[in-house]
Parts: structure tokens; C-alpha cells; sequence
């Protein structure tokens, strides 16, 4: 299962991070989605894997029990990504529908900027 | 008293969406309430800095669950200072944004304004990791808000690469912290500093990727090299006060090295105190260098007021790298300073250029009250570049008297001096070409609307800020030092957030193996 696990983040991250380098407002968010789920299972995955064990004590007994924090935080971290893809999507529409194209690259009006930091 | 310490989160939090839905259509109610808010919060932060001034680390508990296993806030000198110096800037900035009408050419600019207000002082005063990620994307979420406000398409085109950048940069962060808990079981940072504190170096290499991720994701906020290229564009093209009000999300991110990489990894900790160090110092110094650069090398005034926001933060973070009390007294001087003087020269910059219309530095004809901009351009130039008599004068001394190591005085000295010598080149050039070139030429223009006292008052108030500072430098700097004592005191930290041990619940103890090991 480590093996799995660890596999699917590699390739999600890959895969994220790719697609981020393309410069394109969609690809950019299709990306910065798969490198959020990379980090959640990520994330999940740091309070150990285990099967079939709650996460939550039992008060009855010695019953082995999964870490619950990390869970917590996956939620939360699930919920922050999905509000934040929203504002991204919105954002990038705006621009794309203001500029009429979908690069995420300085502007020719930036470039005066670029320039400078060289 | 101790539930004050959460009102500067919970005031604009309850502010906002009031704000957003009940007076969404009255601009002048929203206004009103803003600005109350604004007012209340500097209130409760100055009673907050009075508190933590005895030198007590007061902890707030929510739910009362006692560290770790609660959620912690925690007041020490530094977050009281640092909530306080976010509560009076805002207040500035927001009168300016009022005076000058900002607020009126979008939506939602007051709720965003609040929500961002609450962001920005619950990451100064969590103390927990984990919350210190939520508190970023409060105002993270608040800031993509603020920056398109008022919309139009490099703005936006900006913005989109903002909200980009700090998204990966989020996303590294929840990497930093999957790996954070998986080494060491917990993400307090009281917890975290007592574990560091024990750990073998032998152990650390997880502990070390963590640390130099949470170094990563600090930078990409602090605007350091190498992942500083967002900033320029992001606060060039952001609304003139917006950008004036980043200028302390910059500081959060610098707060946030100090913070944890002094508590947790710093000094005491083995395992992990060489990290910071080694790779900040570099990093600084080529910040000020871009930082300079670009302050000579920009064409329009907003990028160049920018630039000499990156070549500050270079040389905030050189006097932190250091991680002596001495380095970090300047270090608070410094940054104290900077907040205000980057947030006046963007406020004069918007006077300016709001009726001048054209940003590129080229002589136009002269605008009203031509030698008052003038003027006031001028201190807020002097001050960020350090020159005296304003405060960064000092700043800076105090930045060059701290680092005289013989590793550190070579390329910190002549870095700090040949970038102030750029950045003065580059503002007087600047000033010169938009105030005292335009005079030659003859106008008969009066079109320009004269800027009223009240919309000057709010620039006028972050130079008198910077006065202040210089006047009061030596009582401010003997208080900033004793913040760098309380900042350095590993156990005094840890003692006031994880309690006594009587406080422990013992239920609690045997459910977390990692708490396992208290006494």
C-alpha cells in the first residue's frame, strides 16, 4: 500500500507541476487541482497508513486506533483548496474575458518590470 | 482580560460579513463601520502591547483545551508588536482608501478589507503551524480580493499570476507540515520547540526537509531570492493603497522565519539551527541587490516603489539571519520602519499619479500642489533609502552595527551601503524627472483636482509614523530588544504555552504518544 500511496503522490505532483509550467490559465488550474490532491493524500498519509482502524479511541478496551489529527487536517486543507480553485477559476475568467487570452505571463505593460530585474 | 488577545481576530470577523451583506449597497454606512472597526482594533492592539509589555508570554486557550491538543493563541512582545504595527497601518491605509474614494470603484473593498485585517493578525498571534497556514489563506483569499479591486485587464492579468504563485506556495506549505507532523507527532510550536530541543541531529533529516520547505514558503511571502519575481508585478499593479497595505504581508512572511525558525529550529535546536543561516544570509543579500537594481533600473514609479519594497525586505531578512539579540533588535527596528515607509511612498505615489495620469517617469507638465508632493515624495524617499535624518537612517545603522561578524561584515556592509547608494540614485532620479523637470514646462492646465487635507492627512500620518520612530528610537529600541530576549528564551516559551504540569489533563497525556515524554 506504501508503495501505491507514495506512487500516486509522485505521479500527482508530477503531473501538477507540469501543468502548471505550461503558462496557460487552464492548464495552470487543472495543475495547482492535482498538486492539491497530491498534498492531501500527502498530508493523510502522515499520520501512518492503516487499514481498518477508526479514528477515534475506544474506551472499552486496548483497541488499536488511527491518528485522527491528520484526517482534521485534510479536511480542512480540502475545503481551503476547493474555496481557493473557486477564486482562481473566477479570477482567471475575469482576466481571460478582460484580455481575451489565458496566458499567465507578464503582460507587454510588465514587461518594463522584467526587464528592470534582470 | 486574557479573551482580548483573540478580538483583534474576532472583531473584524464579525465586522466583515456584516459589512459585506447588510451595507453592501451604502457605501457611506460601510465606510463608517470600516473605519470604527479599524479604529477599535488599533485599540485593542495598544492594550494587547501594554499587556505583553511586562514581558509575560500570555496564552489564550480556544475551548480551554490546554496545549497541544488545543488550539493556542499566544501573545508575547513580538505578536503584540506585530498586531499592533498591522492595526495602525490599516487604519492609515483605509482612511487613505476612504479620503481618496478607492474604496468606491469596486465591491466588497471594506469586507475584504476586514477579513484581511483578521488574517494578518491571527497569523501573528497563533501558536500553531497548522494555523498559521489557515491565517495565511484568510488573508491570502482577502488579498486576491483586494488586489483586482477595481478591476481592469493588467490588474487582473497581475492578479491571476499572484493568486498562482501563492497557491503553489500554499500548496508547498501543506508539504512542509505533512512532513513537520509525520517526524515529530504534533504542529504547536511551543510542542515542536521542545521536541527540536532533544533531538539528535542524527534524526533530523525529515525535521530538515520540513524546516527548509517552511523556509521556501516564508520566502515566497517575504519576497526573498529566489522566489521574490512575483512581487514587483503584483504590488505595481495592485490599487495603490492595497499595495500600501502589503506592505505587511511582506512582514508576515518575515514574521513567520523569525517566528519559527528562532523558536523551533533556532538556536537550541541542534539538529536544525544551521539551516536558517546559511541559506538566509545569501538570499538577502541578492534581495537587495534585485532590490536596488530594480529601484535604479524601473521605468514607472509603482514598479520602483515596489523594487525598493524587495531591496528592504533583503535587508530585514540579513539582519534576521544573523539570530543574535542584537541583529534581531535592528531587525524589528528595521522592519517596523519599512512597513511604514513603503506604505507612504505608495500612498504619495497615488496622490501623485492620480493626477498626473501617466505612471511612466517622464517630465509632464506639473500637477497641483506640485511642491507638496514634491516634498512629501521626498521624506518617504529618504526614509526607505535610509537616509537620515529619517528613521531607516538608523534602521540601517543598527542592521550594520549588528552584523560585524568578520563572515558577515564584507558582504552584508558594502551590500546594505552600495544598494541604499542605488535605491538613493534611483528615487532622486525618479523624484527629479516627476517634480522639478515638470515645472519647466508651461501649463495653463488646471484640471487637476487639489488633493484635500483629509486625503492627504493618511500619507502625512505613516511620514510622521516614521518621525515618531526616529524621535523615540532610543526607548523603542531598548523595548524591541527586550522582544528579542523574549523571542530567544526557548523554555520561557514553551513553560507559558504547554503550562505547568499540574495544568496537563492526565486523560490527555495517554491518548498522544508524542506527549508521552512530558514530565
Amino acid at each position: 500500500m506504501e508503495l501505491v500511496i507514495a506512487t500516486s503522490i509522485g505521479a500527482l505532483t508530477a503531473g501538477g507541476v507540469y501543468l502548471i509550467l505550461r503558462l496557460r490559465a487552464f492548464p495552470v488550474i487543472l495543475g495547482l487541482a492535482l498538486l492539491s490532491y497530491a498534498v492531501n493524500v500527502f498530508l493523510f498519509a502522515s499520520g501512518r497508513l492503516a487499514v481498518n482502524l477508526p479514528p477515534v479511541l475506544n474506551k472499552y478496551g486496548d483497541a488499536a486506533y488511527s491518528d485522527p489529527l491528520p484526517q482534521a487536517l485534510v479536511l480542512t486543507a480540502i475545503v481551503i483548496s476547493f474555496g481557493m480553485t473557486a477564486v482562481l477559476v473566477m479570477v482567471a475568467l475575469g482576466a481571460f474575458v478582460e484580455s481575451g487570452d489565458d496566458k499567465i505571463n507578464v503582460t507587454e505593460d510588465d514587461s518594463e518590470t522584467t526587464e528592470a530585474q534582470q | 482580560m486574557s479573551h482580548w488577545i483573540i478580538a483583534p481576530v474576532i472583531l473584524p470577523a464579525l465586522l466583515a460579513p456584516v459589512i459585506g451583506f447588510v451595507m453592501r449597497h451604502d457605501i457611506s454606512l460601510a465606510r463608517i463601520a470600516s473605519l470604527t472597526g479599524a479604529a477599535l482594533v488599533v485599540a485593542i492592539a495598544t492594550g494587547l502591547a501594554i499587556a505583553a509589555s511586562g514581558g509575560e508570554t500570555l496564552v489564550y486557550r480556544l475551548g480551554d483545551w490546554p496545549a497541544p491538543f488545543g488550539i493556542v493563541l499566544v501573545l508575547d512582545r513580538l505578536s503584540a508588536l506585530m498586531v499592533l504595527l498591522t492595526s495602525v497601518l490599516a487604519l492609515i491605509v483605509l482612511a487613505h482608501a476612504v479620503a481618496t474614494g478607492w474604496d468606491a470603484r469596486g465591491q466588497h473593498f471594506h469586507a475584504l478589507f476586514q477579513f484581511q485585517i483578521m488574517g494578518i493578525a491571527g497569523a501573528f498571534l497563533t501558536g500553531d503551524v497548522f494555523n498559521l497556514f489557515v491565517f495565511f489563506e484568510i488573508l491570502l483569499i482577502a488579498s486576491y480580493g483586494l488586489m483586482i479591486h477595481g478591476g481592469g485587464r493588467a490588474r487582473l492579468s497581475a492578479g491571476l499570476q499572484y493568486v498562482v504563485i501563492n497557491l503553489a506556495g500554499s500548496t508547498l506549505f501543506l508539504f512542509a507540515l505533512g512532513v513537520l507532523y509525520a517526524a515529530t507527532g504534533t504542529l504547536n510550536i511551543a510542542d515542536l520547540a521542545r521536541i527540536m530541543s532533544t533531538m539528535e541531529p542524527g534524526d533530523a533529516a525529515l525535521v530538515r526537509v520540513a524546516a527548509m520547505l517552511l523556509m521556501i514558503v516564508f520566502a515566497v511571502k517575504a519576497a526573498l531570492f529566489p522566489v521574490q519575481f512575483w512581487l514587483p508585478g503584483a504590488y505595481a499593479n495592485a490599487p495603490a493603497p492595497v499595495a500600501a497595505l502589503f506592505a505587511i504581508m511582506t512582514k508576515v512572511g518575515a514574521y513567520a522565519i523569525i517566528r519559527v525558525h528562532t523558536v523551533v529550529f533556532g538556536p537550541g535546536a541542534e539538529a536544525t539551527a544551521d539551516i536558517a543561516p546559511t541559506w538566509l544570509f545569501p538570499a538577502a543579500i541578492v534581495t537587495i541587490a534585485i532590490g536596488a537594481f530594480g529601484v535604479l533600473g524601473a521605468r514607472r514609479l509603482l514598479p520602483m516603489v515596489a523594487f525598493s519594497v524587495v531591496g528592504s525586505m533583503g535587508a530585514l531578512l540579513l539582519a534576521v539571519s544573523a539570530f543574535t539579540p542584537a541583529a534581531l533588535t535592528a531587525a524589528f527596528y528595521y522592519l517596523v520602519h519599512s512597513t511604514f515607509a513603503a506604505a507612504a511612498l505608495f500612498l504619495v505615489a497615488d496622490l501623485v499619479l492620480t493626477r498626473r495620469g501617466d505612471e511612466r517617469l517622464f517630465a509632464l507638465p506639473p500637477t497641483v500642489q506640485n511642491g507638496l508632493f514634491a516634498s512629501l515624495f521626498f521624506a518617504a524617499a529618504i526614509g526607505m533609502a535610509g537616509m537620515p535624518p529619517l528613521s531607516g537612517f538608523l534602521g540601517k545603522l543598527l542592521v550594520l552595527d549588528a552584523l560585524r561578524e568578520p563572515g558577515q561584515i564584507g558582504w552584508a556592509w558594502s551590500a546594505i551601503l552600495i544598494g541604499s547608494l542605488l535605491t538613493i540614485l534611483g528615487f532622486a532620479r525618479a523624484g527629479s524627472t516627476l517634480f522639478w523637470k515638470s515645472t519647466a514646462i508651461e501649463t495653463e492646465d488646471t484640471r487637476d483636482q487639489a488633493a484635500t487635507p483629509l486625503q492627504l492627512a493618511p500619507a502625512m500620518a505613516a511620514l510622521a509614523m516614521l518621525a515618531g520612530l526616529t524621535i523615540f528610537a532610543g526607548p523603542l529600541a531598548a523595548q524591541f530588544e527586550q522582544t528579542a530576549d523574549q523571542l530567544l528564551d526557548r523554555g520561557g516559551y514553551i513553560g507559558a504555552v504547554l503550562g505547568a504540569p499540574d495544568a496537563e489533563p492526565p486523560a490527555a497525556v495517554a491518548i498522544e504518544p508524542a506527549a508521552s515524554e512530558e514530565e
